[in-house]
């Protein structure tokens, strides 16, 4: 541990380990409605079962983002952001105090109703700096999509805020 | 859905037509229900005190997910989203209700973008774009970017 900094030897061992168990989504039309509704998108391929059905997606389609945080109302764990892995940090030495980060998706191919995703995560980066709420910490961690093809159909490197 | 926008259609400084949100107290809590983000920091203003800011927050995945409306509304069914980043950079406070149905004077949010880059590679049209939410005050709390394809007028 180097001298004043939060990133313990157990954290630093984290870094490009997998972490947490892996996640089966069943990507829901109802799941894919209520989403576009909570953010008043009125897109006919999130919302119009039929005009989906005709489009070239065949299928109501998945809003970016919808494999962040929905999944966790759909499965109880969030890919990249786990209860577990929350744990697995703090345990490892992290700041309690968590906020999100932000996050990035990389779409490689499109996700639709009736899809079948399983995540997998890693620890991609812990780094520190000073912050308006003292000394604080970002984790990094990417996390890989697999559908039912066997595709990867997105990733996305998440980071949250531990202070 | 908007008309299709084309490849030949922007340049680098070309704005995204700017999409306007009303944060509220009750889209806070339907988020809350569709993404399963149950944490209390985003409804219960003691919570929120507790936690060390002044009132409750609208959710980051919710401002993303405006972006992702953005990005999604600006390229048509016929241009695709390759990427798409954000951090946030400011807390929002969502405008409360007044009835039912209608929230209280107060704040509108606008995401806005610019294309930063255009490029061909491998036959696919690429765009670049700065993107970001912007509060009541002009003020981005918000900050990503997003790389989509557009179709060609001319295909080769």
């Amino acid at each position: 541990m180097t001298e004043g900094s939060l990133i313990t030897d157990e954290l630093r061992k984290l870094i490009g380990a997998a972490i947490g168990e892996p996640i089966t989504l069943k990507v829901e039309e109802g799941a894919i409605q209520r989403y576009a509704e909570a953010i008043s998108d009125s897109n006919p391929l999130y919302n119009d079962v039929e005009y989906a059905r005709k489009s070239k997606y065949g299928r109501l389609i998945c809003p970016p983002g919808f494999t962040g945080w929905p999944v966790k109302g759909q499965t109880g764990a969030l890919p990249g952001r786990s209860s577990e892995m929350s744990d697995i940090f703090v345990k490892a030495g992290a700041p309690t105090r968590v906020l999100d980060g932000g996050i990035e998706f990389e779409f490689l191919t499109t996700t639709g109703a009736g899809d079948v995703l399983v995540s997998t995560t890693k620890v991609a980066d812990i780094t520190e700096r000073e912050t308006r709420m003292g000394k604080t910490m970002f984790i990094t961690a990417e996390t890989s999509f697999v559908n039912q093809d066997g595709k990867v159909a997105l990733k996305s490197r998440a980071t949250s805020i531990n202070y | 859905m908007a008309r299709q926008l084309y490849y030949e259609d922007v340049e680098v400084g070309t704005e995204v037509t700017p999409l306007a949100k009303i944060a509220t107290t009750r889209m806070l809590v339907q988020w809350a229900g569709a993404s399963g983000d149950r944490n209390p920091l985003h409804y219960d203003d003691d919570f929120a005190k507790a936690q060390g800011v002044s009132s409750r927050i609208v959710h980051g995945a919710l401002k993303r997910a405006w972006l992702g409306q953005l990005m999604i509304d600006w390229i048509g069914e016929e241009g695709e989203l390759r990427k798409l980043s954000c951090q946030y950079r400011g807390m929002d406070y969502p405008r409360k209700m007044k009835t039912m149905e209608e929230p209280h004077e107060g704040e509108t949010w606008w995401c806005k973008g610019k294309v930063t880059k255009k490029y061909v590679e491998k036959d696919k049209h690429f765009v670049e774009c700065e993107i970001w939410v912007e509060n009541g005050k002009g003020e981005k709390t918000t900050l990503g970017a997003a790389l989509v394809t557009l179709p060609p007028r001319s295909k080769r």
